[in-house]
């Protein structure tokens, strides 16, 4: 019995180290002042050289700024249409194409991109050609693009909250005399506010992060982040690569570490909330 | 204390149905509720008795059928718009709103001003005693604090219904005793109309004026607690309600004052003093509660030894602190079911396991069943 | 104005579903069109999806062109063949590494659980195509891993693991390992100890016991968790080109080339539909799963 947990444990641990020693290595190599980027140069490193390099980028520094941009309509797009579909599935029973809806919700998620990709662009090409819009590719397609492989995930992430949710509390409110609208804005939406969040984290990051599909509907002058980036360590490593994942590798950690204090504040406080429930028994 | 106005319908269900698909969770139901009543709809988990309090509320459309409200016809009328509340088995209070914002909902919907909401609120917290907790959040109450919360909230918009879904089902049981009792209370100050749902039967018997007992959809017996206790009016209901020692037989000879009926299981003859439509040699069953039952060592004298009389063996007896429950096997081989209560302490010689018994019961004890 | 209640999941419903079909469902059906046109040197570079030939109604020219082209060129089932391939060992992989993992979080404290699968999970927030790159500063030549085995005197000569198929293994497996981690976890994790009890009571020792009560019942967690690690796999694209071999392409990276290179958009929706063809069945499979679970939990 205890050799088991053993090897478990130690299987765990040597993966745990798997998924972070690269992270580590490229944070450890972003101070390093050789430009070979795996080479440690023990006279002059520790260096924030390469972080002022990547400073004066200004390919880098505008890429992020589109790709900031793109992510946030995108995420908050998805959020939208994630949210109603999560609805409809979690909430219509069986209405007249459920099952189409369903299907279209989880095969973006499991769809390797390329496909995606390849369709979303020949739609954009045969939408120009019949309508004469978009006019050429770019940031619009690429929103459009990012909308609906993200809204799989919120649509997922939405539609599981509402199965864990007491439908009677909807009909609580209508009982009391609220119109369905009301019903939700006043309880569905607060109740579900936090899976709508990370639900927009989670689209927000994979907009932000997405090349593949990006590739195919970007035009010239619309180049995201994940772009200019394969571009460079496509054709050698350069090390000021290294110090943009640091960067990013502290912002998500900072959020990170922010979520879990907060978590545990509203963790500590549930637990004196039970203890007074209980003790003002019956 | 409100007067129950038992001339006038309050509620009027009519012929309702209720089809999910094939199958009829209500079927062709009719039922009236008087004014200040408490109703309470007893059957066991699928008789339709949610389905038909959900129709009530308007959360489901009759198949067919009407619903009529102190003479309005509420077929069509939604939910939020219907002068009925409901408080929900799982209380359903709203997490994220405190104590007092969850029972003044119901009147912001109405459009009550702010003043006097907060009146009203803390008038009818106050009643339930939960005055002190108005800041609260749910999940800061105890399971009894809510229920009290979730009757104040529908209580608060004065429905001329007030619809209660297993009311003390998430109570542990003295906290159930002590709330029965509490809601009467209220439900007489108040002077609203009560439908209880409920599945436990000793729930629906301390709280209802009257019962309606369910079963497959239907109807099966309406009346107070005692009609259906001492008159059931078919098997179902005298097997449901409480225990109960059946017995098929022959009806022997009819008559005005008693039946006298041959049972085959008894070896004997049942004399009921009861009078039943039936012919000589129809087949019905003959149904005596258990505590109705006498157990003695001797033959107990006077009466006719062929009459309300069995002989047996005791094989169990469970010991149950107020009673005790004696399992007799009698000559036939069936098991009959016998209640004394325990009025002395330390019987002198108290009957035991195997010893050889004598089971009788009074004329007036069986019911007779021809359904 | 008030919406009745009908109309209103009508709109709750429909605008979603018309927002896939018009940018999810649609698309393929002009891939699929696509597959079955000719390349021509023209903005776009394909034979028209629809003619009018002196009549209302347009007509539909259907040419095979593009797929017999895939079957007369070894390139393309070659490199068909090596996706399924490394697909499959790599899902393989992420399986055997990720079992144990999921396994020992399930069985680990609630406090620890949930910090555990935090740090399984927050790699994913990372971006996935600088965590690629690293791979590439670790497994170069003059790489972290080579430098310190030469270092330590465990080798004397560099080992070549960049753009070989083991660095397309260890890519995958990176990336994918939380998407198999999840699901076992999540299926693990409902298991009741007491049934490994009873196992045990009954004779059975600990090995016997996982493979006899614990295994059969992860089932669908293993199913859940190699769809998710073999689907987009077998399309990947960032991975192999990164780290993998220049003279075997991914076929992911081949749709690529035909539709940037060659500009070849017939040969590259034919190459979509036939990775389509060989996921259709897991695809199906996966939805089939995401579905029961979700009813299950209403």
């Amino acid at each position: 019995m205890k050799s088991r947990g053993l090897f478990t444990r130690v299987a765990l641990v040597l993966g745990l180290i798997f998924l972070y020693a690269p992270i580590l290595s490229m944070v450890i190599f972003s101070f390093n002042n050789s430009r070979l980027v795996t080479v440690w140069d023990a006279v002059n490193s520790p260096t924030l050289k390469w972080y002022g390099v990547l400073m004066h980028n200004s390919q880098i520094l505008g890429a992020a700024w589109l790709s900031i941009r793109i992510a946030l309509v995108s995420a908050t797009g998805a959020v939208i249409l994630g949210t109603l579909a999560g609805m409809a599935l979690a909430r219509y029973g069986a209405f007249r194409g459920r099952m189409l809806l369903a299907g279209m919700t989880t095969a973006p998620i499991v769809m390797p991109e390329v496909i995606t990709g390849l369709s979303l662009l020949l739609l954009f090409v045969a939408l120009e050609q019949l309508i004469g819009w978009p006019h050429g590719v770019g940031a619009v397609t690429i929103t459009l693009a990012h909308i609906t492989f993200c809204m799989a995930y919120v649509t997922v992430v939405v539609q599981s909250r509402l199965t864990g949710f007491d439908e009677s509390l909807e009909e609580a409110a209508m009982d009391l005399g609220a119109r369905p609208v009301k019903v939700f804005f006043r309880i569905t939406l607060p109740l579900i506010l936090p899976a709508i969040a990370s639900g927009w984290l989670l689209a927000f990051t994979l907009s932000w992060d997405d090349l593949v599909i990006t590739q195919f509907v970007a035009g010239p002058g619309s180049s995201t982040l994940p772009m200019v980036i394969f571009s460079k360590v496509r054709f050698g490593v350069t090390p000021d690569i290294n110090a943009l994942a640091t960067i990013m590798v502290l912002v998500v950690a900072t959020g990170i570490a922010i979520s879990t204090i907060w978590m545990r504040y509203r963790e500590k406080r549930r637990e004196r909330d039970l203890r007074l429930a209980a003790a003002s028994n019956p | 204390m409100p007067a129950i106005d038992s001339a006038q319908a309050y509620a009027r269900i009519a012929g309702v149905t209720k089809k999910f698909g094939d199958f009829a969770a209500v079927d062709n139901v009719s039922l009236d509720i008087r004014r200040g009543e408490i109703f309470c709809l007893l059957g066991g988990s699928g008789s339709g008795k949610t389905t038909l309090l959900r129709m009530l509320a308007g959360f489901e459309t009759p198949t067919s059928g009407t619903i009529h409200i102190d003479g309005a016809d509420m077929s069509t009328t939604p939910p939020y718009e219907r002068p009925v509340n409901m408080m929900f088995q799982s209380y359903a209070l709203f997490p994220h709103m405190s104590v007092e914002r969850n029972v003044a909902f119901g009147l912001e919907q109405e459009g009550v001003s702010r003043e006097r909401a907060k009146r009203q609120v803390a008038e009818i917290l106050d009643m339930v005693k939960m005055g002190g907790f108005g800041a609260r959040k749910p999940h800061q109450l105890s399971g009894g604090q809510r229920q009290r919360v979730a009757l104040a909230r529908a209580l608060v918009k004065k429905p001329k219904l007030l619809l209660l879904d297993e009311p003390l089902a998430a109570l542990d049981k003295k906290l159930r005793e002590h709330t029965q009792f509490e809601l009467i209370s209220i439900q007489q100050r108040m002077g609203v109309t009560f439908i209880v749902v409920t599945h436990d039967q000793e729930e629906a018997m301390t709280l209802g004026t009257r019962l309606g007992v369910m079963n497959q959809g239907r109807i099966v017996q309406v009346g107070s607690p005692s009609d259906i206790y001492e008159s059931p009016s078919n098997r179902f209901v005298a097997d449901f309600i409480g225990s109960v020692n059946m017995f098929e037989g022959q009806v022997l000879q009819g008559g005005t004052d008693a039946v006298r009926i041959d049972c085959a299981e008894l070896r004997g003859t049942v004399r009921a003093e009861r009078t039943v439509a039936c012919a000589n040699g129809a087949t019905v069953w003959t149904a005596i509660r258990p505590e109705k039952i006498g157990i003695s060592r001797q033959q107990p004298g006077g009466a006719d030894p062929a009459e309300n009389l069995v002989r047996g063996t005791v094989r169990e007896i469970a010991y149950m602190g107020d009673m005790s429950i004696y399992l007799v096997q009698i000559d036939s081989g069936k098991m009959m079911r016998v209640t004394l209560p325990n009025t002395m302490r330390g019987r002198e010689r108290p009957i035991v396991r195997e010893e050889s018994v004598w089971l009788s019961w009074h004329g007036s004890s069986p019911v007779v069943l021809t359904e | 104005m008030r919406l009745s209640r009908a109309a209103g999941r009508r709109w709750v419903a429909g605008v979603p579903t018309f927002w896939l079909l018009l940018l999810f469902l649609i698309p393929f059906l002009i891939v699929f069109r696509i597959s079955f046109s000719e390349v021509r040197l023209a903005i776009p570079p394909y034979t028209p999806l629809l003619t009018w030939h002196h009549s209302w109604w347009p007509s539909i020219e259907l040419h095979g062109s593009a797929y017999s082209f895939l079957f007369t060129d070894s390139l393309y089932v070659s490199s068909y063949l090596y996706s399924v391939k490394v697909a499959a060992i790599s899902t393989l992989l992420c399986l055997l590494i990720g079992y144990p993992m999921a396994y020992a979080i399930a069985r680990s404290s609630p406090s620890s659980r949930s910090v555990l699968l935090m740090l399984i999970v927050l790699p994913f927030w990372t971006s996935f195509l600088l965590r690629v790159y690293a791979w590439i500063g670790l497994l170069k030549n003059n790489g972290v891993i080579n430098n310190v085995l030469m270092y330590l005197g465990v080798i004397h000569h560099p080992l070549v693991m960049l753009q070989t198929d083991f660095a397309v293994y260890i890519g995958i497996v990176y990336s994918y390992l939380p998407f198999m981690i999840l699901p076992l976890y999540a299926n693990l994790e409902k298991h009741d100890p007491a049934l490994l009890e009873a196992a045990a009571d009954l004779g059975a020792r600990p090995f016997r016991a996982f493979l006899r009560v614990t295994l059969p019942q992860s089932l669908a967690g293993i199913v859940a968790g190699s769809l998710l690690v073999f689907i987009p796999a077998v399309g990947e694209y960032v991975i192999p080109t990164l780290l993998g071999r220049t003279d075997q392409l991914m076929i992911g990276r081949v749709l690529s080339d035909e539709f940037f290179e060659n500009r070849d958009w017939p040969v590259a929706s034919a190459v979509a539909i036939l990775i389509l063809l060989l996921l259709v069945i897991p695809i199906m499979l996966f939805q089939r799963m995401q579905r029961r679970e979700l009813e299950a939990a209403q």
